[in-house]
């Protein structure tokens, strides 16, 4: 079998999304009633109900949410590769319902940490299940995680290329713009170059106002067959490409820390798709820190290796600029929950409707959300279009 | 800020969180005993594998993933790759620092295998990309040691 015939270019869609965050950064709802609140809220939006469910895609377990929701669902995806995980749903819920696996999915994310915190709310503590390589080759060296992986990538970033910390506050600033035009987003007063140098610096050299948020957040998206979609309530957001690449999980173990692992799955998006980076109208690119966002500039093609830094200060991501970048203000001013994936779909989605408000980007046919997980570790690709691009 | 070296003040500082010995590392733990450090070494395409595995990761598709690595013993020298000053240790749960700001590493070892470490011995902000280092022990609660290291040429 070729590539192509295993290609699932318009195969699905996404038809129904949902999102809950606030400006205070705390929701009142939390768990699995935010959860289900989620689902249902998405479904809504999609025109269908619980009863049309077969597919379900929960981070931890998806069986264990499908038995309270009552489903008897004969797809469930339980992946977890921290922040991309929601786009590796994306990736193999469109392989499933293409091999008639299921018929509608639905996906979910709900968490509180900022919440759980003041109102002192017991979370429950997660291992990693297995032998665990970064309790011994790197824990005992105080690396604060998940910041440290990611300023050891900026550090060797600036060594190699001459990369400037004035470039990584770009990415900040042009964010902060976009939040600006968010009534949701956590901060949204205007911030400057200097204001981003001037923040407490963290793990060097990222200061504090390269780092995202931590917030309350919650989201769901719905996905079907093409053929399903078009009966549907809302527009199609259609699955022009999708793909994943891991390589590694702890950062000593990354073959190169100036180039991720979207390095694969970008352009193998890209390529299932037929589109590439001149085409993307919107980019949702994970910016869990600003380094992060830097680094898919370059590995998705956007410009070259090295370039990410002088590309990223003067290309214009935000409003009005060439390349709008992470339109609902991102992990750094809208919202950060821990998993952050899940809003790259519902801001792509509702930009593909043309339901993104003030900060609509006109005429938007083609968004790419990107995922990072863990330590720069897991990156996957979906690019999403309109009916116009299939 | 404070310019002073990140130094361990003792030389037993039991606030380090401890690494637990994985099943393949054994020897390696062992051997920081008496200083020495160990890398495995993959016979079929002589090279250093780090961390300790029961194969060649480098092998795995090239048929000598099930030929038995070897320990070698590493001279302690390398280079920096790329190094981080964690400015608020308190954040960072990192206790041994007594509050200092401190560096932490990625260094490459001669024998061309890279591992994460504490660079000491000088102001952590001195630490940069291409600095020479030394592997220098600091002593576990349970007689293991801790491969940290110092800029070469810079006391013993």
């Amino acid at each position: 079998m070729s590539r192509e015939d295993r290609s699932l270019r318009g195969a699905a869609a996404v038809v129904g999304v949902a999102d809950d965050v606030s400006p205070t950064g705390e929701l009142d709802r939390t768990g699995r009633e935010l959860e289900v609140a989620m689902v249902l809220d998405a479904l809504e939006d999609a025109g269908l109900t619980l009863a049309d469910v077969d597919g379900v895609c929960h981070p931890e377990s998806a069986v264990a949410f499908a038995e309270y929701l009552g489903l008897h669902p004969t797809f469930v995806e339980s992946t977890m590769t921290g922040g991309s995980s929601y786009e590796v749903h994306v990736e193999h819920a469109a392989a499933a319902i293409a091999a008639g696996v299921c018929d509608v999915v639905v996906s979910v994310y709900a968490s509180t940490p900022r919440s759980d915190r003041t109102r002192k709310r017991a979370r429950p503590r997660r291992g990693m299940p297995g032998p665990n390589p970064m309790a011994e080759w790197e824990l005992p060296f105080g690396l604060r995680l998940p910041m440290g992986p990611y300023a050891l990538a900026a550090d060797r970033h600036m060594h190699e290329f001459g990369t400037t910390s004035e470039q990584l506050a770009a990415i900040a600033v042009a964010t902060r713009e976009w939040a600006a035009l968010n009534p949701r987003a956590r901060y949204r007063d205007p911030l400057t170059i200097a204001d981003v140098l001037a923040s407490p610096l963290q793990v060097s050299p990222l200061h504090l106002l390269d780092c995202c948020l931590v917030t309350d957040g919650a989201g769901a998206f719905v996905m079907t067959s093409a053929a399903r979609a078009r009966t549907l309530r809302k527009p199609p957001v259609y699955v022009l490409g999708a793909a994943t690449c891991t390589d590694h999980l702890g950062i000593t173990q990354m073959p190169d820390l100036t180039t991720t692992p979207g390095a694969v799955s970008g352009p193998r998006a890209f390529a299932m798709a037929g589109v590439g980076p001149a085409d993307v109208d919107v980019l949702m690119g994970y910016d869990s820190f600003t380094i992060t966002a830097l680094l898919h500039l370059e590995d998705l093609g956007f410009c070259a290796k090295g370039q990410g830094g002088p590309f990223a200060a003067e290309v214009g991501l935000g409003p009005g600029g060439s390349l709008p970048m992470n339109t609902n203000g991102g992990g750094l001013s809208f919202t950060h929950p821990g998993m952050y994936g899940m809003f790259l779909i519902t801001e792509a989605v509702r930009q593909l409707r043309g339901e993104g408000e003030k900060r609509q980007v006109d005429g938007a046919e083609v968004a790419v959300a990107h995922g990072s997980g863990m330590f720069l570790s897991v990156m996957s690709t979906a690019v999403l279009g309109t009916a116009a691009t299939l | 800020m404070s310019t002073e070296p990140a130094v361990p003040t003792e030389r037993t500082v039991p606030t380090r969180f401890e690494p637990p010995v994985g099943d393949e590392s054994g020897p390696f733990w062992e051997a920081t005993r008496e200083g020495r450090l160990l890398v495995q070494w993959c016979t079929a395409c002589d090279q250093g594998v780090f961390y300790p595995r029961a194969f060649c990761p480098s092998c795995a598709g090239a048929g000598g993933a099930r030929r038995a690595l070897e320990w070698r013993e590493a001279n302690g020298r390398a280079t920096v790759h790329a190094a981080v000053v964690e400015h608020r240790p308190e954040l960072a749960g990192a206790s041994f620092a007594h509050g200092e700001p401190f560096c932490i590493a990625l260094v490459d070892l001669e024998e061309g295998v890279r591992m994460m470490t504490n660079v000491v011995g000088c102001p952590p902000g001195d630490v940069h990309g291409g600095m020479a280092v030394t592997v220098t022990w600091e002593p576990m609660s349970d007689g293991r040691q801790l491969a940290l290291f110092r800029p070469t040429g810079e006391g013993s």
